[in-house]
């Protein structure tokens, strides 16, 4: 098995979920490689070695410094054909999306998506993926090589290998069509604090906050993590939040790795909008609330009381 | 002590009738507009589609739209719920020599059928009451039927017109003229959203108003030219649920008694339904006469205790619900029908008139046979050279000639006596059905559900808790009706917010579906908070003591298996 | 302007339930528009409407009652419909998919292709891509706001990191975010005159695509088994006696969240 995978990068930074996948993909069986595509990134490519490339390729032209999908199937495309890949990984993200699929259409392959997790399984590689809003569990495969795969984000927990890589210069061809495209402004961090969908933490406040005012409770909390504050239809209802925040079956569907539920009873409407969260933890007075069925740590308490300690707390340990 | 009716809602049917306020050139003319695609409407536009077929001149005449089906459910059947066990008779004539039996989306005839009188732990047989066979029944699913009228009224040549609701009767000169529909993206304030789409003015020769239960426009019909029936209208609500089930049930099940009480002072009129539908699922439902009196009934607990008995328990074992609805019924039966089932330029159909048997709890095959005879009315109504109010008024004749006011009549009585409580009200339905209704002579009043003052009797204590297998709780019950009302909108129900804290807490536990949440004020007045995305549109608020009116079109449940 | 919008119908949210024998959706049921796909009509419209003129066509690929999923759009005020329903393109995966949509957009030859963000059904936010790459023309994704301008299409994107604005020249590929729009409700009138709008229903070959090429046939990938998600994990419950805060702070920190 011979498995090259995509290392999507940021402002200097290898995005966690490539390096997740790149360690992962070191675990099985074969050689494993990967890709770097962008404009200054020798020095950055260096370092995959440490999380399990034993080799890198580096397509290194100012022609590909945006993140633009299309020039990087080309650069793929090629290394997979010349190198006779049989796997191609990538981490989920916009771009790796947009790259995977057509690189699936270029190499007439199969491509399987929203996986958490790749196994051998008698001889053949098996993808796990969830299905029906996470109700459902598929064992997914591929009938030809090479196998094109996308992992969710989280699936895996970048290692430290400590390797070296070799690196290797690659020149980049592009299709006609392929710089068609082109960037006119780039996203710079945004200053606000994520939105919702993109947020990695979420801090949800529901009719428990006991009103309006105490949504601040939940804002600061969510600041300290990090992270966006969501709201239930209830209050949404009450006018307690803006209708952009509410999150359930009516309102915004999110799986951010952390899901911080704030006097929220955790009725199904609800549940059905955030249950594919990585980690869920529910603060609540009333202990028979359905939210304690699925959070993954339940606490039974005052909010008022607990909610400001904890937000000290986690302050603390980020300074 | 407490009476529903003592706190109106702030409602008027004058609000739901009106002369059209588009420009002429604005509005849609059709030929014949029905309002509500469920078994009365669909069998109006099928058989006005048999009709048009066989006279293209008069086709031509009612334009490019002859026939118009305005359902405010997401689709035909989102908005149907019955049992249901479904005489044949008026699908086969309307259907005559087009279709077979066996090409109705039945789930098999009556395969056997079981009453029982259930105490807390027993299940004692009874003779099932004469009004009460089944024999040469079929058992459907009246969504699932629904759908499949809707098939054929749009094969026939009607255009079905989904998620539009009629919020207006238009009436000029005495005469109805159409229909105005309800206006589209409103925020919850009233404010237009940036999709907000205003309602239309559709103009029709025949406007036939095939609401079902509680119908808006049916209601503001009544009010507006005077029909009134001799008694008011009562309803009863079900409550029911679809369930895969591990063991084909091989009867038609239907129970009295246990959990309702029988003294007279609790008014708990009503019973169970369970159903085979196929060899794989079971529908088993609730229904309750809405004149009960104690504030803490909810019929969607009942039926939860109910499945905790253990002849429903075993029927269950092993399954998985997967559906659940609420709907009212009609009973106030023959006496409170309307005076007349026509006035100028529109005729009323189906449940919204009343035509429901309630001793066999039977509904769609009037609903059917009303449908065909107001087309058929409808039709003669148009033909060139006709007198619309002698052609309208051929409906009226028609459905009292038709088997329809036949059984009505036999059993108009026994709905009533049921309010002297289980045993006296069941002794009188003997005799009733015994004398084919000779016997009491005369017609028995009815009293407003909201009249009845309300009582306390901890109730409460005995429902189960829910434990998301057999038993389940409101709001997930919600989320299995497939409602996903669309939550910033304005409300839809009309009520008085500030009331006494034992009406507020009446209509806690009446509603099915959680709309109402008493707010503070345990003794006293209290705060009514309204949650009307949760709106199933049973109409049970209507029965005590506030007002349902159609909400954004395509808002509410989205049954397909009821 | 002529823009062709793909959309596809997708079973009823309530009753979606994978079938245990062929692995896939079961897709017997009722069927509506898929949600997402509404944001490309209206996106669309909104186009044709800014324009003063041009045409938008649906294209989809699906069984042959999807036909009603398409009226929908036809309501919304988009012009004609092109299903290619093909009992051979059943089990049609990614790769099979975009082979037919590629053919038939070819066959339209439109100059905005737009999609929705993803499709409720198997929840892929990948076909845009495949389809781009097929018919060799610009792609960008996750539009949050979309401008055409002399020739060109201007997209404000929205990544993990922020929006970039990407401009390509048309004919371009373009996949829209459900946040770029509220898309319309369908006017009566818009319902009433949809039946009589054009509309097509073709087969893979139709489009000049061999029925090998589409369903399972066509495809790579394949569906193994399906089955129960894993539990949770142990769900911990405590009750606040003063140090609940601590106790949250090292559950977090030993799942390395804070």
């Amino acid at each position: 098995m011979t498995t090259l995978v995509f290392l999507e990068h940021h402002e200097g930074e290898f995005v966690k979920n490539s390096l997740g996948v790149l360690g992962k993909a070191s675990s099985l069986e074969g050689d494993t490689h990967g890709v770097v595509v962008g404009s200054g990134v020798k020095e950055l490519a260096a370092r995959a070695g440490a999380h399990g490339a034993s080799k890198v390729f580096v397509a290194d032209d100012p022609a590909v410094e945006a993140p633009l999908p299309q020039p990087r199937v080309d650069v793929l495309a090629k290394l997979v054909r010349d190198g006779g890949y049989d796997t191609v990984l990538f981490g989920q993200s916009v771009l790796a999306a947009d790259i995977a699929a057509a690189l699936a259409a270029r190499l007439e392959a199969g491509l399987n998506w929203d996986l958490v997790d790749l196994v051998e399984q008698d001889g053949k590689l098996v993808g796990k993926r969830p299905a029906l809003q996470d109700s459902v569990y598929a064992d997914v495969g591929w009938s030809s090589a090479p196998r094109i795969a996308l992992f969710r984000s989280g699936a895996f927990d970048p290692s430290e290998t400590g390797g070296e890589a070799q690196i290797e210069d690659v020149a980049v061809e592009l299709e006609d069509f392929s710089a068609n495209a082109t960037m006119v402004e780039q996203a710079h961090a945004e200053s606000e604090g994520p939105s919702i969908e993109d947020a990695d933490v979420i801090v949800a406040g529901g009719r428990g906050l006991g009103g309006p005012e105490n949504f601040r409770l939940a804002e600061e909390l969510a600041q300290a993590l990090g992270g966006a504050v969501a709201a239930t239809r209830a209050v949404v209802d009450a006018g307690w939040y803006p209708y952009a925040s509410q999150v359930g079956q009516t309102g915004k569907t999110v799986s951010p790795k952390l899901y911080v539920a704030l006097g929220v009873s955790g009725a199904i409407q609800h549940k059905v909008g955030m249950q594919s969260s990585g980690t869920i933890v529910a603060i609540n007075k009333d202990a028979n609330a359905p939210i304690f069925e699925f959070a993954d740590l339940g606490v039974v308490g005052d909010l008022h009381e607990i909610v400001p300690k904890l937000t000290e707390l986690v302050r603390q340990r980020k300074s | 002590m407490t009476k529903p009716s003592d706190f109106p809602p702030p409602f008027s049917w004058r609000e739901a009738v009106g002369p059209p306020t588009d420009p002429e050139d604005e509005r849609i003319e059709v030929g014949v507009a029905i309002v509500g695609a469920g078994p009365a409407g669909l069998a109006c536009a099928i058989r006005l589609g048999q009709l048009l077929e066989a006279s293209p001149e008069t086709a031509e005449r009612l334009g490019e739209v002859p026939v118009a089906v305005l359902e405010k459910g997401k689709q035909a059947g989102s908005h149907l719920l019955s049992g249901a066990v479904v005489n044949p008779r008026s699908l086969r004539t309307l259907f005559k020599d087009r279709k077979r039996t066996d090409e109705m989306p039945f789930f098999g005839p009556v395969p056997g059928e079981a009453v029982y009188f259930l105490t807390r732990h027993n299940a004692v047989r009874i003779p099932a009451p004469p009004t009460m066979r089944n024999h040469h029944n079929f058992v459907a699913s009246l969504s699932q039927l629904g759908r499949w009228l809707a098939e054929q009224a749009e094969e026939s040549g009607a255009t079905i017109l989904p998620e539009t609701s009629a919020t207006k009767l238009l009436v000029t000169d005495g005469r109805v003229r159409g229909v105005r529909t309800g206006d589209r993206g409103r925020g919850r304030g009233g404010e237009e959203l940036g999709n907000f789409e205003a309602g239309s003015e559709i103009t029709a020769r025949v406007t036939v108003l095939c609401e079902g239960t509680q119908g808006h426009l049916t209601g503001a019909a009544v009010g507006a030219f005077g029909l009134e029936g001799e008694s008011p209208q009562v309803w009863a609500l079900g409550v029911k649920e679809v369930w895969r089930v591990a063991r084909p049930l091989e009867r038609v099940i239907h129970t009295m008694g246990w959990p309702l009480r029988a003294p007279a002072r609790y008014r708990e009129f009503g019973g169970s339904f369970i159903y085979p539908l196929g060899a794989d699922r079971v529908t088993v439902g609730m229904v309750v006469g809405l004149d009960y009196r104690d504030a803490e009934l909810s019929v969607h607990d009942l039926l939860q205790e109910l499945k905790t008995h253990p002849l429903v328990r075993e029927i269950l074992a092993g399954g998985e619900r997967l559906e659940w609805g609420a709907k009212t019924i009609p009973e106030g039966g023959f006496v409170a029908l309307p005076k007349r089932l026509h006035a100028p330029g529109v005729l009323l159909c189906g449940d919204g008139a009343g035509l429901v048997n309630v001793p066999a709890l039977k509904g769609v095959h009037y609903a059917i046979e009303s449908g065909r005879l107001a087309a058929e009315a409808a039709f003669g109504a148009v033909q060139r050279g006709a007198t619309p109010a002698t052609a309208l008024g051929a409906y009226d004749d028609a459905v009292r000639e038709s088997f329809i006011w036949k059984d009505l009549q036999e059993v108009r009585n026994m709905r009533q006596a049921f309010g002297r409580g289980f045993w006296m009200g069941g002794a009188l339905a003997g005799v009733m059905t015994a004398t084919k209704g000779h016997f009491p002579p005369g017609n028995a009043r009815t009293h407003p559900d909201a009249d009845q003052e309300l009582i306390a009797t901890g109730r409460a204590s005995d429902y189960p808790a829910p434990d998301g297998k057999l038993t389940f709780d409101k709001l997930s019950s919600v989320f299995a009706s497939g409602n996903k009302t669309r939550d910033d909108q304005p409300s839809h129900i009309r009520i008085q917010t500030r009331v006494p804290a034992e009406l507020g807490r009446m209509w806690e536990r009446m509603c099915p579906a959680q709309v109402y949440e008493v707010q503070g004020g345990r003794d006293g007045t209290a705060d009514v908070q309204v949650t009307p995305s949760n709106c199933v549109q049973c109409g049970a608020i209507t029965a005590k003591g506030g007002r349902l009116t159609p909400p954004e079109g395509g808002s509410g449940p989205e049954y397909s298996l009821t | 302007m002529k823009i062709a919008v793909c959309v596809k119908q997708v079973p009823e949210a309530q009753h979606k339930r994978l079938d245990p024998e062929t692995k896939r959706l079961d897709r017997s049921g009722e069927g509506a528009l898929n949600a997402f796909d509404a944001n490309a009509i209206e996106e669309a419209l909104k186009l044709k409407d800014g324009g003063g003129e041009g045409e938008v066509v649906l294209v989809s690929l699906g069984p042959e009652k999807a036909i009603d999923a398409l009226r929908k759009g036809l309501a919304m005020g988009a012009d004609r419909a092109v299903l290619v329903a093909d009992d051979a393109a059943t089990g049609s995966d990614l790769l099979a998919t975009s082979r037919v949509l590629a053919k038939a957009l070819e066959r339209e030859n439109a100059d905005l292709v737009l999609f929705g963000q993803q499709s409720a059904d198997s929840d892929g936010a990948v076909l845009w891509a495949a389809v781009a790459d097929r018919l060799r023309r610009p792609v960008v994704s996750q539009a949050a706001e979309l401008s055409v301008a002399d020739g060109k299409v201007r997209v404000k994107r929205q990544t993990e990191f922020g929006y970039d604005v990407i401009e390509a020249p048309l004919p371009a590929v373009v996949a829209v975010s459900d946040a770029i729009n509220e898309p319309r409700y369908p006017s009566l009138k818009g319902i009433m005159g949809a039946k009589k709008k054009p509309q097509e229903t073709l087969t893979a070959a139709d489009v000049g695509v061999d029925a090998s090429d589409v369903g399972e046939n066509g495809s790579a990938t394949v569906v193994y088994a399906l089955g129960e998600p894993p539990a949770r994990g142990d769900v911990q419950k405590l009750e606040d006696d003063g140090s609940a805060a601590e106790k949250i702070v090292e559950f977090l920190a030993g799942k390395r969240l804070v």
